[in-house]
């Protein structure tokens, strides 16, 4: 694995993306684009885009899994050309590091202008991951930036950076969407292998600030202790709300194997719809008042 | 067989289906329209198509009748006083649609529903349940008595406690009449009632979006004080309508060039000037020869009048022209390839807006373009200039691309998206690309989730489970039920991109 962190997290002029979305229906309320940050410093078991878990370190063994030409080598570097480019996924699944050859270094400005012409469709940006903060220096430039371009953002992480020491990308994001995997801190190293302490920390500090949009919590039987982590999530979101006077919305995901890594694929259960009617009846009865289940 | 005996002995078409398709056959049995032989020609090779209106025009294509002015006033040749209240005003409506002739038999407009109907709901003037009652059995009536899905209403821009009512009940009905469209400004229609109205196009696919902000200066400055859409998305002056519409197949006539030069130069203007003389023909048979503005009660009455009458010239197929020269380039994907796009819809625009028909007054007597979404036996022909459905680009980049064409077309031009079903849970993201659509200058939009049982076919709604009737064997409600499951056939309609 490569270093996570580090180098990347201080005051940064470009990132690593994995992939950017023009527009979505899912990652927040309107229609957004999406960028996806490469690099995570969880590794969950039901992740379903494992290919923005890790760095490309450019060995090339991706290279000849791609049918369209466009992949290439160039002074040790892979290059990807996305004017050929299929979209057929190939390259993914002949990674053996979890990672993607089509992820570039680009500033804010590159980020921004691929967007621009489509400004006039878009509520706002979402940025997702990976995980966003894992280059927390460039994380917070490109919330700042998108923003005076009129492109309010949304945050979507697994919370393991400590909110609270960044204020300027807190003030400057119109909010968070935090993943909550597991309330109890064993299933949540069993499942994620990291730890939650600071995740719940964040639940209650962004819950209390009025910067919480959504809370989510990724359901798949046996895994962990769904009941627990839900009405844990509940109160947490409910007592931020008395704070804030902002109540944030509880998402329920369904797990879906798409995209999860074989080894994982048949291992994790998926959940029938009435445990999804049932915990969502759970967070209502705590007090929540949008709780979703998709 | 004779034709009107195959009709007869038709076990999928309904008992008036039948009177529709044998009154087709009594009037193609004279010919009365006087056609030189190079039109002639072009007709009978596909070039130019009128569409199945019949060799005698005997009423025009498009009926748009002034309903506001038959709720004020009534109706004398109907025996009918000012409506008071809700059962009276749809009771009213549900009367006179019997009356009002088109090309289908049924009327192709029935009025901006909301605007209609809001005296009688508003302020307390019906409880919200009467009013809801009263506004469903209008809509089930519509849906099951006009059996035709070109039935257009029109909704907004203001929100409205009928349009609302509209809107919830369409949603609870799931029916495939009336098509609908939402005549949308973003400064006057309120963000909660187009939400609204995109939640309930996820679910029953409509209504549509209509630029108001585009429509209605356009229809000012041609001297209309309203507008309405009608049929699939046509742009019609209100009390008035479209006499005909003919189009022009580019698709089939690109095989007729040698080159781009020589379509543009050579056989653009040749074609456009054979259709504007076959339409001047029809449109002199319907106003000087069929006496229907001097026998119809709707004009002696002003619910329509001759000089509200204009005639839509049409066309077709132009992705598949563009493409038959651009060495491989694609029409949405390629700047030149849309660039050559625009020159031809320019070079026919101008060239209709040179051409004054000697019978109407209507617009100084000049046509209004249309892009016509095909017909059932089209076959490898895009609808207007849509890119084809196959082909198709991503969400914004193809209203981006397709935006350019939309000011040509006054009498409607339209995209058709399909949603990810998961879209329903954020009717704010349809929203939301609604307006990004219309400040691209977009003139009208239809949206549609992909698993939804009323689906758009090219600009009309069709049930899916209709269409799975047909297939058995069994009749439809629905005329368009048929022209569905033949453009589903032969056009791949419900293989549209769906967009996530
Ligand atoms: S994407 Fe994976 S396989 Fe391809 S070069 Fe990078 S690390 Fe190697
Ligand atoms: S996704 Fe693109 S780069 Fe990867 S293998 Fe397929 S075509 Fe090649």
């Amino acid at each position: 694995m490569q270093p996570l962190g580090g180098a990347l997290s201080g005051a940064a002029t470009s990132g690593i993306i994995a992939k950017i979305l023009k527009t979505s229906a899912v990652d927040g309320p309107g229609n957004r684009a999406v960028v996806f940050f490469q690099g995570c410093n969880f590794n969950c078991s039901y992740c379903h885009n494992p290919e923005t878990i890790n760095y490309c370190d450019h060995c090339g063994l991706c290279v000849p899994a791609c049918q369209y030409g466009a992949l290439g080598m160039d002074e040790g570097l892979v290059l990807w050309n996305p004017a050929h480019c299929a979209d057929c996924g190939a390259c993914l699944l002949a990674c053996p590091k979890s990672s993607s050859p089509k992820s570039r270094r680009m500033s804010a400005e590159e980020i921004l202008n691929e967007l621009s012409p489509y400004k006039a469709f878009l509520s706002g940006l979402s940025i997702s991951g990976g995980e966003a903060c894992v280059q927390m220096g460039f994380l917070a430039e490109l919330v700042k930036k998108a923003a005076s371009h009129g492109l309010p953002c949304l945050v979507d992480s697994n919370g393991s950076a400590d909110f609270s020491a960044y204020p300027e990308l807190v003030a400057a994001a119109d909010g968070f969407m935090l993943d909550i995997k597991a309330w109890n801190k064993a299933e949540h190293f069993a499942l994620a292998e990291a730890s939650n302490r600071v995740v719940i920390k964040n639940l209650h500090y962004l819950a209390a600030a009025g910067k919480l949009y959504e809370a989510r919590t990724v359901i798949s039987p046996g895994l962990f202790n769904i009941e627990e982590t839900v009405t844990q999530s509940s109160r947490a979101i409910l007592a931020g709300a008395k704070a804030s006077g902002k109540m944030a919305r509880y998402k329920l995901l369904r797990y879906r194997p798409n995209g999860v890594r074989p080894a994982f694929k048949n291992k994790l259960l998926l959940p029938d719809p009435e445990l999804m009617e049932r915990l969502a009846a759970l967070a209502r009865a705590e007090g929540l008042k949008e709780v979703i289940i998709t | 067989m004779h034709p009107a005996l195959a009709v007869i002995k038709d076990g999928t078409q309904t008992y008036q289906q039948k009177v529709v398709s044998l009154a087709h056959i009594g009037e193609d049995s004279i010919s009365p329209l006087k056609i030189v032989p190079d039109v002639q020609g072009l007709l009978d090779s596909g070039v130019i198509c009128n569409l199945h209106e019949g060799n005698a025009p005997y009423r025009p294509r498009y009926v748009v009748p002034d309903y506001e002015l038959f709720m004020e006033k009534g109706s004398e040749f109907l025996g009918l006083e000012a409506p008071k209240d809700i059962w009276e005003a749809t009771n009213s409506l549900l009367i006179l649609y019997r009356h009002v002739p088109s090309i289908t038999t049924f009327p192709v407009y029935i009025g901006d529903l909301d605007k209609l109907l809001e005296p009688f709901v508003a302020d307390g003037k019906a409880s919200y349940q009467e009013a809801l009652k009263a506004i469903s059995l209008f809509l089930l009536q519509i849906d099951r008595t006009i059996n035709d899905s070109f039935c257009h209403a029109d909704l907004g821009p203001e929100a409205t406690t009928a349009g609302r009512l509209i809107l919830e009940a369409s949603r609870e009905q799931n029916n495939a009449v009336p098509n609908i469209s939402l005549k949308y400004d973003p400064d006057l229609t309120p963000d909660d009632f187009a939400i609204l109205a995109a939640a309930t196009a996820l679910d029953v696919a409509k209504p549509s979006f209509a630029n108001d902000r585009i429509y209605r200066p356009e229809f000012k400055a041609m001297g209309f004080d309203d507008y309405a859409i009608a049929s699939c998305y046509n742009g019609l002056p209100k009390g008035g309508g479209s006499c005909t519409l003919v189009r022009l197949n580019l698709a089939k006539a690109a095989e007729l060039a040698k080159s781009r030069k020589d379509f543009l130069d050579r056989l653009v203007p040749e074609i456009v000037a054979a259709q504007l003389a076959y339409m001047d023909e029809r449109v002199r048979f319907l106003v000087n020869e069929s006496g229907f503005f001097e026998s119809s009660f709707l004009v002696k009455e002003g619910l329509i009048k001759k000089e509200r009458f204009s005639a839509m010239f049409g066309l077709v197929g132009l992705a598949e022209a563009v493409n038959a020269f651009s060495d491989g380039l694609r029409f949405g994907h390629d700047s030149g390839a849309d660039a050559f796009g625009l020159a031809i819809i320019e070079k026919i625009s101008e060239l209709v807006a040179a051409h004054k028909c000697l019978w109407l007054k209507a617009n100084h007597g000049r046509y209004l373009l249309h892009a016509q979404v095909g017909i059932d036996s089209d076959k490898g022909v895009s609808p207007g200039c849509r890119i084809p459905i196959g082909d198709e680009p991503e969400l914004l980049d193809h209203i981006i691309r397709s935006a350019p064409f939309h000011k040509y077309f006054a009498s409607g031009i339209g995209d058709v998206f399909a949603f990810e079903p998961t879209a329903r849970n954020n009717p704010a993201h349809l929203l939301d690309v609604v307006k990004g659509a219309m400040k691209q200058g977009l003139r009208y939009m239809s949206a549609y989730s992909s698993d939804s049982d009323v689906v758009r076919i090219t600009g009309y709604l069709v049930k899916r489970s209709e269409i799975e009737r047909l297939r058995k064997g069994e009749a439809s409600l629905q005329d368009t039920s048929l022209l569905g499951k033949n453009a589903v056939d032969g056009l791949g309609v419900l293989n549209r991109r769906v967009r996530s």
